[in-house]
């Protein structure tokens, strides 16, 4: 019983000293304030995703057209859309690399 | 020792509702060092709880009776492996494990994504949240910790538990449950935090697929388990506990489906939330099934008073998911739309519809007895042809529409890309059906209807992956092999889904010839007498008995030949267990490798007396690739959970300003 009630108090002590280890280690930080992601990051992030998106979709056309799976039809309706997409995203992320988003490529 | 465990709990219950009260109040005033502490105590709760699994595992192994848990779950005469799996035979028991699995999960999440302040800073109260009532209910409605004076010897374990799958299905089936606390609190983080993007969806992806492969795996365990113990010749009852285990696996298997559509397109944002949530709601219902006695299971081993507060706890997570999800609906808006009802997201959604309708029609026929008591008064409940009339209903056309979906290309298809790409699925289909009415295997509408769509989407895969791997092979030459790997490393997550469609197609396959097309017979028995069951004929030869470590073993000798010459030798019985006072079933089987079924054989009853058995034998064509679609099952996961480096360095990218530095 005494052993156990001693280990029970040697966890309880590990488990306090875990627990206050950030305020032990920063007792008197600079900033405590938990970094958060501004409305400008936040877009920024939306549009990385949206530019992926738009990238895995013209890949996802080509491997369709590729297989059969899309027509030569369907492709030359679909994949002007999606190009303008990309691009769009890109230049939003990145303005001043308008001419690099003519060589987005259509071809793996 | 007991002592210990108590404590141990204590400080776990201490640590959680610290990292909830904590952790929501540093997430709400943006404290980051309170945040990092509320993280801490989350991980030293798994500590904590480690510790009490630790006492509880010694006191099972030590066979101390002074534990009443030990004493009510185990004996002297039983097995070191099953008084070690006694942790999970038993109600407190089980709940430990629940909390055991769930810290350990919830410190390894917090510490693999702790670079994420901003939304793990939310996750942490949820997954607090969740892990405060486990131990509440551990430390003051349910201990596996109280202690009495101890017998000379434990109660022993139900007979029907004692098989070496004790010691994994019931982790299995855990691992899958708690492992859906993780997306849900992701989720829900992700909504209190304000959080539109996908960040959520990408940091559980690999969690989700985990949890989902450890429930469908621990389910197959059980159907085996049930298969060769329980002794009624099946592998599925549609019991209420295994009805709890599939409704959560299906609305995983929808939310994995659906959340392809948001990575993708960026629709279906609601929905994957309610999905998420569902699936979360799903796995306590299931334990509460498991654990309560409310419904009558073979798998309810006792009645218990955990029920109410199990009940409380799913009101409270319904309605801070509904609820949360319905403030941050304007979040959740979708900037684009189905663009054409044939299409590969179409087909994804059409999926996710069936497979909702399944998993809710399977919920009311759990529910029905509850709901006719409150109602009427009289407890009323459905049977096997209500499930199996919705597994048919939805069940059929979900098969058809994984060979289907893989043909549609995303976006939208046409008519004549469609006839280019269907042609072959669908001659195999005709051929295959054809064939079987041909062959008189018309008798079973589903059983025909599941070969059809089987070679259906059989014919779908393959072509997939020849087509993939001839583009592949096209753009970057080299053998075929070659162009194999690349295709298959290059989507891993695709190719590996569409392995595991083809263990779903076994499973099908397994299915439909091992219930469609069995043959079953019945017959009294002296011995030297004989019966015929579909070209075999079984020869009853004599009755043996033998002590073994915790049963008496009684088994018949059955001979069993084909066209005159000598097969095997079955040895169906009973196990007679003195500890437990309880008698079981045991089956003798005989794997057919010419028709990859079982020749199953039951001693229903025994009459040592006159010698006489009422053997029961049943033929089950096919069942074995029911089995096998297991390891498919698994290989297809782990295809699709390895993972990709590049996509990884893609994704680190994508989000370098959400994290800070390490």
């Amino acid at each position: 019983m005494i052993w156990a009630l001693a280990l029970a108090a040697v966890l309880a002590v590990a488990a306090v000293a875990f627990v206050a280890r950030p305020f032990l280690r920063e007792p008197a930080p600079v900033s405590d304030r938990l970094d958060e992601l501004g409305e400008a990051a936040r877009a920024r992030i939306e549009l990385e995703e949206e530019r992926d998106r738009a990238l895995a979709a013209l890949k996802e056309l080509e491997f369709d057209h590729r297989t059969g799976k899309i027509s030569d039809r369907d492709y030359r309706e679909l994949v002007g859309p999606l190009r303008r997409r990309a691009a769009e995203t890109l230049q939003a992320l990145d303005p001043g690399a308008r001419a690099s988003h003519e060589r987005i490529p259509t071809r793996r | 020792m007991a002592a210990l465990g108590r404590a141990a709990l204590i400080l776990s219950f201490g640590l959680v509702v610290y990292a909830l009260v904590a952790g929501s109040f540093a997430a709400w005033r943006r404290r980051r060092r309170l945040a990092v502490s509320a993280q801490n105590a989350l991980i030293a709760a798994f500590g904590t709880t480690v510790v009490a699994a630790a006492v509880l595992w010694t006191a099972l192994a030590r066979h101390d009776f002074s534990f009443v848990y030990v004493a009510q779950h185990t004996s002297r005469t039983l097995p070191l492996g099953y008084r070690l799996a006694g942790f999970w035979s038993g109600q407190e028991g089980s709940l430990l494990l629940w909390l055991l699995i769930l810290t350990g999960y919830s410190a390894l999440a917090v510490w693999l994504h702790r670079r994420t302040r901003e939304l793990i800073a939310w996750v942490v109260p949820v997954l607090a949240g969740v892990g405060s009532f486990f131990v509440f209910m551990l430390v003051f409605v349910s201990s596996p910790f109280a202690t009495a004076p101890a017998p000379a010897d434990g109660a022993g374990m139900v007979p029907s538990l004692q098989n070496p799958y004790m010691l994994a299905h019931p982790p299995m089936l855990y691992l899958g449950y708690v492992g859906l606390t993780i997306p849900f609190a992701f989720a829900m983080g992700a909504l209190l935090s304000r959080r539109a993007d996908e960040r959520w969806i990408v940091m559980t992806r690999r969690w989700t697929l985990t949890a989902w492969t450890f429930l469908g795996v621990g389910q197959l365990l059980g159907a085996h388990w049930a298969y060769v113990e329980i002794g009624w010749g099946g592998y599925y009852a549609w019991d209420p506990v295994e009805n709890a285990a599939l409704m959560p696996w299906l609305a995983a298997t929808a939310f994995l489906h659906s959340v392809m559509i948001q990575e993708k397109r960026g629709m279906l944002k609601v929905w994957n939330m309610v999905l998420v949530a569902l699936a979360f709601c799903l796995s306590i219902f299931g334990t509460f099934l498991t654990r309560s006695g409310v419904i009558s299971s073979i798998h309810s081993f006792s009645q218990s008073p955990i029920g109410g507060w199990f009940l409380g706890f799913i009101v409270v997570c319904v309605v801070f998911s509904v609820g949360l999800i319905y403030v941050r609906l304007p979040l959740l808006r979708a900037r684009t739309k189905l663009e054409s009802l044939v299409s590969r997201e179409a087909t994804f959604l059409y999926n996710n519809l069936l497979l909702v309708a399944l998993c809710l029609t399977i919920l009311w026929g759990v529910v029905y007895p509850l709901v006719t008591q409150a109602v009427r008064g009289e407890t009323r409940s459905v049977s096997k042809p209500y499930y199996d009339f919705f597994l048919h209903t939805f069940g059929l056309p979900l098969l058809l529409l994984m060979g289907i979906g893989p043909l549609v290309a995303w976006r939208r298809a046409s008519l004549r890309a469609l006839g280019r790409t269907f042609i072959v699925p669908a001659v195999a289909a005709l051929v295959t059906g054809g064939t079987l009415i041909a062959l008189g295997y018309g008798t079973s509408t589903p059983g025909l209807l599941a070969y059809t769509f089987g070679a259906f989407v059989a014919a779908s895969i393959v072509l997939e992956f020849v087509r993939g791997t001839r583009a592949r092979r096209a753009l970057s030459g080299g053998s075929w092999l070659h162009a194999l790997g690349e295709l298959v490393a290059r989507n891993r997550r695709r190719y590996g889904g569409y392995i595991v469609h083809a263990s779903v197609l076994m499973l099908a396959i397994g299915v439909a010839g091992s219930s469609a097309y069995q043959t079953v017979r019945e017959r009294g028995l002296h011995p030297g007498q004989s019966m015929e069951i579909a070209g075999y004929t079984l020869t009853y030869e004599q009755l043996q008995q033998r002590q073994e470590a915790n049963a008496i073993a009684t088994r018949a000798v059955v001979d069993v030949s084909r066209g005159g010459s000598h097969v095997t030798t079955l040895h169906p019985g009973k196990n007679s267990y003195p500890v437990e006072q309880q008698v079981s079933n045991e089956v003798s089987i005989y794997h057919d490798p010419r028709n990859l079924g079982d020749l199953f054989t039951i001693a229903d009853q025994i009459d040592p007396k006159s010698q006489t058995l009422f053997l029961k034998v049943l033929v089950k064509p096919l069942v074995n690739v029911l089995w096998a679609a297991g390891f498919v099952f698994v290989f297809g996961s782990l295809v699709a959970l390895w993972p990709d480096a590049v996509e990884q360095r893609r994704l680190a990218a994508r989000y370098a300003s959400d994290a800070v530095p390490a």
